[in-house]
């Protein structure tokens, strides 16, 4: 029985280190904190895992749980169906509330009528505005994907572009980035061609914007929907000595120091780390008081728009991992 | 893909050993010793674990893993390897959701439809292998790649978005779905129909293995080929029959997932074929072909799928979430492995 044993001891190990890590943070407050309540809420996004963007969701997910003395369980899947799961599984838990990005909203419905059947106080975050409240959830918190495309197309406009708009998507399957591009597409002047790479391989997604400057000199603005991507595409624009402008939706730390140095226009800020607070507090305030904030309307948590003239101040929250 | 097969206690003569090595010495033991530690340990650790709901969980989680790995594990039994499989589920859901909410073909139609070009993408595929004698891995590769390709290039030029949209509202989707994506109320939980998706094709993959000729030759072409040619067995036949098996289990679970979650998109199945090989090999399956079983296949699905889930359950932080279910499936591993070489010195 050697092995198993030395199994068990690991698998122990293990438990214990995982579970020093997720630190709930609860015992702690509730100890000092007369008033706190005991929440529990799942947050269950489609972010593939490593995302910058849905760490710094995650960051201020935790941080209200933390402000509120409550519990938050992250977790994420990119396929709806494995999606829809995590939320089967948080029902069965039976969690006090559950925040949920819906990429692909049909995949998730009966999931999500399923927990507000159950009773459970759902908010929609980030995707899936158009959905939320038909699914029955209280409210929506993000950035509508048309408006922000729209914005940037008018943005593009009053800049003066008239070349050809590179719409650079980073995930086969997410809707809300399609979105974005037709919207920029239908408010632009010029051309908008959309290129797909994948966005979990950041050097494979330099290689191919290189390959697509190189070969077609009428790209006057490289797109980038997500941080990490514009960065690559500032790489690549280096490599292939052209100088079409480069824009982003989202930001992270290099984004600001790449706005700073000029190399990146502006970036759309759609602020995740309000979509991870906002919806924790609301469904602390619902639980606790009954508030519901909104009014069946959406909770807008952007757009933004980050330059030159701003980039400063947003650079130290960047620099933390918030922003 | 030469090495001997270890003789199998099925057909031959009784062996004269007890009936308990004898049960030992089955390639599924150890994944289901590994498979009832990883059962007891998250029962242990989270509450929820083995509440109705919470089996109905996970065991659906582990049903679309699992009929996948049993197929794939009697392709590995056969010798060969498919890297198309997880491509295939998207495909085949692409395909359904396109052409009917896209082109208003009937449902029925469109299930059919895709079991036949899921056949013929197998068939393709075996004939490949089998004529060119090119390593299954590099063939299945390509098809693989182009089949991923197709998902998004295709899907976006003839539908305009990269996932269905409004399958639900689809005519007749209400006919089908009981059959793919029902649910069935037991004694509190609700058990997806994919659960018995899963234990009727491990029934059938263990009755074929083990009862029929077909089986035998499965086992043979894959333990030694010149030799099983020399006998007359028809390779050719059995390993394009293998590959036309996964592939239409490619289907059913791209079914399952598509009437479950009426949608699917592009990206749908891309990197679950290593899954199901980690879930055969789990299950005792060797990865030189010869040696394995359908119902160790459906365990290391099981071991899997608990594991996935039972880490939510527990509530532990997700990012350590592959970094556990690979100490998880490497425990199992060698559980598996240090039961059979005990079964083996009891001999």
């Amino acid at each position: 029985m050697r092995i198993t044993r030395s199994a068990g001891v690991l698998a122990v190990a293990g438990v214990l280190a995982l579970s020093g890590c997720s630190g709930t943070g609860q015992e702690d407050t509730s100890s000092s904190d007369s008033g706190s309540v005991d929440l529990d809420i799942a947050v269950i996004t489609h972010g593939a895992p490593g995302d910058s963007f849905w760490d710094v969701v995650r960051s201020g997910a935790d941080r209200a749980a933390d402000d509120l003395g409550i519990t938050v369980d992250y977790n994420s899947d990119p396929d709806p169906t494995r999606q829809a799961e995590l939320i089967d599984n948080a029902v069965s838990q039976g969690v006090d509330g559950i925040v949920v990005s819906m990429a692909n909203p049909d995949g998730l419905r009966d999931s999500v009528e399923a927990a507000v059947a159950a009773g459970i106080p759902v908010i929609t975050i980030n995707s899936g505005q158009g959905q939320s409240a038909e699914f029955g959830a209280i409210t929506h918190v993000g950035q509508d994907e048309t408006t922000a495309g729209q914005a940037v197309g008018t943005r593009l406009n009053d800049e003066g572009q008239t070349g050809k708009v590179l719409c650079v998507i980073h995930e086969a399957g997410n809707v809300g980035l399609e979105d974005r591009c037709s919207a920029v597409a239908a408010t632009y002047g010029g051309q908008v061609e959309n290129l797909q790479v994948d966005g979990t391989d950041t050097a494979q997604v330099q290689d191919t914007i290189l390959s697509k400057l190189q070969s077609d000199p009428d790209v006057g603005v490289v797109l980038a929907l997500q941080g990490q991507v514009a960065v690559a595409a500032v790489a690549a624009q280096g490599d292939a000595g052209t100088s079409a402008e480069i824009d982003t939706f989202d930001i992270s730390s290099d984004v600001t120091d790449a706005i700073t140095a000029g190399d990146i226009t502006f970036a759309v800020d759609q602020q995740p780390y309000v979509q991870g607070y906002l919806p924790v507090s609301f469904l602390y305030l619902f639980a606790t008081n009954g508030n519901v904030v909104g009014g069946g309307q959406p909770v807008n948590s952007g757009p933004a728009f980050i330059t030159q003239d701003n980039a400063a101040e947003v650079a130290e929250f960047a620099a933390n991992g918030t922003r | 893909m030469s090495t001997v097969a270890p003789t199998r206690d099925v057909d031959g003569p009784p062996a004269p050993t007890g009936r308990v090595t004898r049960v030992l010495r089955r390639p599924e033991v150890g994944a289901a010793v590994a498979a009832l530690a990883i059962l007891i340990f998250f029962t242990a650790v989270a509450d929820q674990f083995l509440t109705p709901s919470g089996v109905g969980t996970w065991l659906n989680s582990a049903s679309r893993f699992g009929i996948m790995a049993v197929a794939v594990a009697m392709l590995m039994i056969g010798g060969e390897f498919d890297l198309s499989a997880g491509a295939m589920t998207g495909a085949t859901g692409l395909l359904v959701g396109v052409t009917t909410t896209g082109f208003g073909l009937n449902v029925w139609v469109a299930v059919l439809l895709a079991l036949v070009v899921a056949l013929a993408i197998g068939a393709l595929n075996g004939v490949l292998v089998v004529r060119t004698g090119l390593p299954s891995f590099i063939v299945t590769l390509g098809t693989f790649f182009v089949l991923q390709g197709l998902d998004l290039a295709l899907v976006k030029l003839v539908y305009g978005q990269v996932a269905v949209q409004g399958f639900a509202k689809v005519p007749n989707f209400d006919s089908v779905r009981p059959l793919f994506g029902g649910v069935i109320e037991v004694g509190g939980a609700s058990i997806s129909v994919s659960v018995l998706w899963f234990l009727a094709v491990t029934a059938v993959a263990t009755l074929v293995l083990l009862r029929t000729r077909a089986g035998n030759w499965v086992f043979a072409v894959g333990g030694a080929q010149d030799s099983a040619r020399a006998t007359g067995v028809p390779v050719a036949r059995t390993k394009i029959g293998l590959f036309m098996t996964t592939a239409a289990a490619g289907w059913l679970v791209g079914m399952i997932s598509l009437f479950q979650s009426s949608t699917v998109q592009s990206s749908t199945g891309v990197g679950d074929e290593f899954i199901y090989i980690i879930c055969a090999v789990v299950g005792g399956c060797l990865l030189t072909g010869g040696y394995g079983s359908a119902v160790g296949a459906a365990l290391g699905a099981l071991i899997y799928g608990m594991t996935r889930q039972g880490v939510v359950y527990a509530g532990w932080d997700s990012n350590w979430l592959y970094a556990f279910l690979g100490v998880m499936l490497l425990a199992a591993v060698l559980v598996n492995n240090w039961v059979r070489t005990r079964a083996e010195r009891m001999r």
